[in-house]
């Protein structure tokens, strides 16, 4: 995956970039909002990660530039800014995710990678599968093997969003923001408790579990018996 | 500058020049247009008898006779009173009447003319006098006047004229005295104003300023700013209580995050320990992050910027939505939730953030709420969404500790956690927030006792803040 950093506090984009390489990546980086906008228009990036607050050209204005000149690439708007009006701003203006500073690393990765995924327009199926577990989009069914699952409504959401990204570490604040459509933070990890119900209709009582947890980052649906990537 | 200076520079005393200056030409014109009336009146009357006595004189002229004429005259100019007659030869000589003298030339011209005379009864040393007279010329030569005397009018113009001239200087010595009392009067009330303003500026802001209890328009500025006084001393006490709770609250995880990375340093470690140290300093901050995300929201929802934000949306699915994320939470705590929002209630306001303040309420309630109670019944939340009248109600019923009446009032505060619940983990601004958000959509958050336990309730206008006023 090839990336690009637009950030101008030179500390905070080489942690960005060395993180990003050390997990096989390919990042580069520009440091102001003119460099970031010929980069980005020149350079075949999946990602392009954006500061909000930019000097020479601020960071919605590299997006809007872009986005007239027919350049779809997903960015992802980091900003010191997080309250609820300026997300709205950030994604009127043209960015497809927002994560307001501090973030952590791997909340970054995982935002990065299904922004990047996003771009190959798959996961528009109809029906889920990971292993033996399948769900119906059309039909709200929900089977491992042969047996039928019953989901609440948001259970039926919840892991419908982590199927659609199979394989990838999904976070709890994009399960809020995605599943719930909250863009808060609700102090104490509900979500967890969500997951744990969930796991306990898909994965209990099978020897396979598919529902894990990834330390310190979140969630991922995958199929045990491949390898993780 | 002197007293008087200053007494003669307020705006009192200036609006009193410029009405004294309104009114006395008001008054200069009145008594104005009251004398030329007078003098007109006078003079109508003075034409409308003389032409009278005229017509009647010449018919008699014509029907009898000079000699008729000249008895009538005679009779007529013994009467007292202010008629002048006067019949003369066409050569001028007098052949009857009351006028002594006149200036050459006023009996050639037959008409109206103003002149000066004597009476025939006066020396030709004394004052002349002023007539209005008329001169008809009569067949034969011979003339007639008819006239009156003037004086009377002239008499009343001048006392008008007196009346004018001292009304004028009474209007204008009692208006500045006037002027000058009221402009000292407020004067002397700005300046006890300024002075308390001095010392609340000094930093006593427990000075209020003087309110002299008439109800005056001064007096209503006062209280305004009393009460504007009110409210900031009320913020500087807030303010001081944050950054001391600040101090507490935030100081305290930093030196745990400090202690924490200089004890993995300053210790000997496997690689498992110094993992193990990194993974709590992530989450030390990861609360201090979320500590300042509240607090930097809680700023924003009270200095009114998410107002624009608002739109109408239903309170009874916010709560729904709220009791679905945190039902699973509470029922791993052994604890029920229910959620009673009939039908929809629809609230003008910001959607995200009151969903965050009733998140943040329920989350106390769980964090707050006992594990079951002794008896093995099981301790349950309640969510209520309901309207009542012009405003919605949404809240958040427990059977915790609660909060005792005297301690309702700080628990909103900032930071504030009542000893009872420093061992609970939290922030301490869930409470707060709420009522931020309350404050932000022009309503209010009560607590009440819900006998046992607390109720949390986020009342919000329907119509949003403007609806509220």
């Amino acid at each position: 995956m090839r990336l690009l950093i637009i950030e101008d506090d030179r500390d905070a984009a080489d942690y960005i970039v060395r993180a990003f390489r050390e997990v096989g990546h390919v990042a580069d980086h520009a440091a102001d909002g003119e460099e970031g906008l010929a980069m980005a228009l020149d350079g075949d990036y999946d990602v392009l990660i954006v500061d909000r607050m930019l000097p020479k050209r601020d960071g919605l204005s590299v997006i809007g530039a872009l986005r007239e000149k027919g350049v779809e690439t997903p960015v992802l708007i980091l900003s010191a800014l997080g309250q609820v009006d300026d997300r709205v701003k950030g994604l009127r203006a043209g960015g497809d995710d927002y994560l307001p500073k501090p973030y952590s690393f791997s909340e970054l990765l995982a935002r990065v990678e299904v922004l990047a995924r996003r771009r190959g327009g798959r996961n528009e199926d109809t029906v889920y599968r990971v292993g033996d577990l399948e769900l119906d989009r059309l039909s709200h069914q929900v089977k491992r093997g042969s047996e039928e699952i019953v989901l609440q409504p948001r259970e039926f959401r919840l892991l419908e969003y982590l199927m659609k990204h199979a394989g990838q570490v999904v976070t709890r604040t994009m399960l809020l923001e995605n599943v719930w459509d909250y863009h808060f933070d609700p102090q104490t990890n509900v979500i967890d408790v969500h997951i744990s119900r969930l796991r306990s209709k898909i994965d209990k009582g099978f020897a396979q579990p598919l529902l894990h947890t990834v330390r310190g980052a979140g969630y991922m649906i995958r199929d045990g018996a491949r390898p993780s990537s | 500058m002197t007293a008087l200076g200053k007494v003669l520079r307020t705006t009192a005393f200036k609006l009193t020049l410029v009405y004294l200056t309104i009114f006395a030409l008001f008054a200069v014109f009145l008594l104005g247009y009251f004398a030329f009336n007078t003098r007109r009146l006078f003079n109508e009357q003075i034409t409308q008898t003389v032409n009278l006595d005229v017509e009647e004189l010449t018919s008699q002229f014509n029907a009898a006779g000079i000699r008729r004429l000249v008895l009538i005259v005679e009779a007529r100019a013994r009467r007292p009173g202010s008629s002048l007659y006067l019949v003369t030869t066409p050569t001028g000589e007098g052949l009857a009447g009351n006028v002594g003298s006149l200036p050459q030339g006023v009996m050639n011209t037959p008409g109206w003319t103003e002149t000066v005379y004597r009476r025939l009864d006066e020396s030709d040393t004394s004052d002349l006098h002023h007539a209005l007279v008329r001169v008809q010329h009569l067949p034969g030569g011979f003339r007639l006047l008819v006239g009156r005397d003037l004086d009377e009018r002239d008499r009343l113009y001048d006392v008008v004229l007196d009346a004018g001239k001292w009304s004028a200087a009474i209007v204008v010595i009692l208006g500045l005295a006037g002027g000058f009392f009221v402009a000292r009067r407020v004067l002397r009330r700005v300046d006890a104003m300024t002075d308390t303003t001095r010392t609340i500026m000094g930093g006593d802001l427990s000075e209020r300023l003087p309110v002299a209890g008439t109800g005056d328009e001064l007096d209503r500025l006062a209280e305004n700013l009393n009460a504007m006084l009110e409210r900031i001393e009320a913020l500087m006490h807030g303010l001081k209580e944050v950054s001391d709770n600040i101090a507490h609250d935030l100081k305290t995880p930093l030196t745990r995050l400090r202690n924490r990375a200089e004890e993995a340093l300053r210790t000997q470690q496997s690689e498992a320990g110094y993992r193990e140290a990194l993974e709590t300093i992530i989450e030390e901050s990861d609360g201090l992050i979320r500590t300042f995300n509240a607090l930097l929201m809680i700023a924003r929802a009270e200095s009114g910027q998410a107002r624009e934000n608002m739109s109408e949306f239903d309170a009874a699915d916010v709560a729904r939505g709220i009791g679905e994320l945190y039902e699973p939470l509470a029922e791993e705590k052994g604890l029920s939730l229910d959620v009673e929002a009939p039908g929809p209630v629809s609230v003008t306001g910001n959607r995200e953030l009151v969903s965050q303040a009733l998140a943040n309420l329920v989350d106390n309630a769980i964090k707050y709420a006992p594990e079951t109670s002794g008896n093995g019944e099981v301790s349950g939340i309640m969510i209520k969404a309901a309207a009542e009248g012009d405003r919605i109600l949404l809240s958040v019923a427990d059977n915790g500790p609660g909060i005792a009446e005297v301690d309702r009032g700080r628990a909103v505060e900032r930071f504030v956690r009542l000893e009872k619940s420093r061992s609970v983990p939290g922030s301490g601004l869930g409470l707060s927030l709420a009522a931020a958000v309350a404050r932000l959509h022009g309503g209010e958050l009560r607590l009440e006792d819900n006998e046992p336990g607390l109720r949390a309730v986020v009342v919000l206008p329907r119509g949003g803040p403007q609806g509220a006023g």
